[in-house]
């Protein structure tokens, strides 16, 4: 695909005689770029001097569509760009265009978002696990986690019918009533992930490799965090307490009790602690809401016909990556007349280069890795 | 229904009779008036900020608003540099969360850029936008956030404006020798994938 500005081999071969410099190609075709991703990097022996990426390989303009959709039918499409986190995109699109509505959505519509959105965060967070610990070279925790999520998953299928790209909620609120034996299974869920969790632990947070592979590796500071808009995990790890759940309480987290884990130095272990504690304190919240589920009705009042006023709103969730923010100008039409997607992937992307300088490029791989993208958030 | 004789036999049903047309049935049908759609609400926004921000660029800010509850400044594209550097340096919005546009092809001002900012200190959000005409420079962030390199590149990439100082305008999504730019409102997809296709995969397009 796109070329990069790298020198004409006359001149490379040149400046390679003078200096120890190396251009390395890395991907878009490689296990451990989590999709397509290429990197360019540039060594001097084992340092690496700069990056650079290449993106858009599953660019599919989302947003193009979008304005050739209307609203409703624009609504699966949402799931296909963090397929690993298709609830919580869904559910950022929904609360964007209620916004423009001015919908209220119902209190059990809100605790079952709340609820699969969680145990989302939970499977985006184990699929992050298994294959961040196989890039580095562990390979079991691969299969314990992709066994944990399929439980999840179990549960997004009965709900719903699908797996990945659920479209589990419509604009206004949901589209199903639980099943039988949903609070059960959220429960029976909860009490399997934390049990599991301290497996994980086991086999990971005293491992004498896994410390030496990921301690001091990849430091992104507060300051740079916020420099760069990095936001989720990342800005935790550095020591910033600020989740958009607490911060600005949407979809009723207010009325739930848990905490912000955060650590000190932004490094990737730091990152691995916050995102480890994050799935014990979904936990947390799946309990609370599964307890205190109220009755009632599971959709707003929103006409069959979808047809926002003109204007505009920009909407952001905590999303397992970081902020989700979907900003949608309507001109009151049926079709949206923009929709911007604000994805956490691509911007935490950008900071690739700053994380990666200086460091090993073994480390690269790590570092790609503790950002957590999917590709097809960062190329939409 | 299309009014083509059905397949089966069977006879159409007869519809049922209409009941005895009440007293005063003679008066004309009243239909609904289709409403208006509604407009999003709109007021004032009132408070230190906004009032310090009116103080020092006066006019340039043609709108300072709630919509819908959102905090919106709207300024001239010459002075909306000023007004971000002043929004991180002077009110601690330290976090450029977002750089997008829109394109309004009928307005003489086509392109409007949108920054949304957000303060970590005062747990405040703010947009910004500007409006910009064809082939006018757009003004750089990268110099105050370093988020905006990979956002403008993207605005670049999608709408084709062209951002002054930008250490590295280039193409993000898109490739490099594509044509066009495909948020703009008069992009046909089809036809330019299509040709992209054909040129460069030597396939014909599955469009």
């Amino acid at each position: 695909m796109a070329e990069t500005t790298l020198a004409p081999p006359e001149v490379q071969a040149e400046t390679l005689l003078d200096s120890n410099e190396l251009v390395l190609n890395m991907g878009p075709q490689h296990p451990s770029t989590h999709g397509v991703l290429r990197v360019i990097l540039k060594l001097d022996g084992e340092t690496v001097l700069g990056t650079d990426c290449v993106i858009g390989y599953l660019h599919r303009g989302v947003e193009k569509i979008a304005e050739n959709r209307t609203f409703q039918q624009f609504a699966p499409y949402v799931d296909r760009m963090d397929y690993v986190a298709a609830v919580s995109n869904g559910l950022g699109y929904c609360m964007a265009v209620e916004r423009l509505l001015d919908v209220e959505v119902p209190p059990r519509a809100q605790a079952v978002r709340v609820i699969l959105t969680e145990i989302n965060r939970i499977a985006s967070h184990l699929l992050w696990l298994g294959t961040h610990a196989l890039d580095i070279g562990a390979i079991t925790p691969v299969f314990l986690c992709f066994r944990e999520r399929e439980e999840a998953l179990k549960i997004f299928e009965n709900y719903c019918g699908a797996r990945l790209t659920t479209h589990a909620f419509r604009i206004g609120g949901l589209q199903y009533e639980t099943y039988d034996t949903f609070e059960k299974e959220c429960l029976d869920f909860c009490d399997l992930m934390e049990q599991k969790l301290k497996e994980y632990h086991d086999l990971l947070t005293g491992n004498r490799i896994w410390v030496r592979r990921t301690k001091g590796v990849g430091i992104l500071n507060a300051a740079d965090c916020k420099d760069y808009g990095v936001t989720g995990p990342l800005i935790r790890a550095a020591g910033v307490e600020w989740d958009l759940r607490k911060a600005q309480p949407y979809c009723g987290y207010e009325n739930y009790d848990f905490d912000i884990p955060t650590a000190e130095t932004g490094d990737t272990f730091d990152r691995y602690m916050v995102r480890m504690e994050e799935m014990v304190q979904s936990c947390r919240i799946i309990r609370q809401a599964v307890d205190a589920l109220p009755e009632g009705p599971i959709k707003g009042k929103v006409g069959k016909v979808i047809k926002p006023p003109p204007g505009e709103a920009y909407v952001s969730i905590e999303a397992p990556k970081g902020e989700l923010g979907y900003y949608i100008v309507s001109d009151g039409s049926l079709n949206p007349y923009r929709v911007r997607v604000r994805p956490p992937s691509f911007v935490n992307l950008g900071a690739l280069d700053k994380m990666c300088r200086g460091s090993l490029v073994a480390d690269v791989v790590a570092i790609i890795g503790t950002i957590d993208i999917v590709l097809g958030e960062v190329d939409r | 229904m299309p009014d083509t004789p059905s397949s089966d036999d069977k006879p159409r049903p007869v519809p049922r009779p209409r009941p005895p047309a009440a007293a005063g049935a003679d008066r004309p049908v009243r239909r609904p008036v289709p409403k208006k759609p509604a407009e999003m609400p709109c007021e004032p926004w009132e408070g230190p900020l906004p009032a310090a921000l009116q103080d020092r660029f006066g006019d340039s800010l043609t709108r300072v608003v709630l919509l819908g509850g959102q905090k919106l400044l709207v300024a001239d594209s010459a002075e909306a540099f000023e007004v971000l550097s002043c929004l991180k340096q002077e009110h601690g919005f330290d976090y450029l969360v977002d750089v997008t546009a829109v394109h309004w092809p009928d307005k003489s001002e086509q392109f409007e850029i949108v920054w949304t900012l957000y303060s970590f200190s005062a747990n405040e959000r703010v947009r910004l936008k500007a409006g910009l005409a064809e082939g006018q420079l757009a003004p750089s962030v990268t110099n105050l956030y370093s988020s905006a390199n990979w956002l403008e590149r993207e605005v670049y990439d999608m709408f084709g404006i062209e951002f002054k100082d930008h250490p590295d305008l280039r193409r993000i999504l898109m490739p490099d020798e594509w044509e066009g730019f495909p948020l703009r409102k008069e992009y046909g997809i089809v036809q330019q994938d299509s040709d992209w296709v054909r040129e460069n995969l030597k396939i014909e397009s599955a469009q």
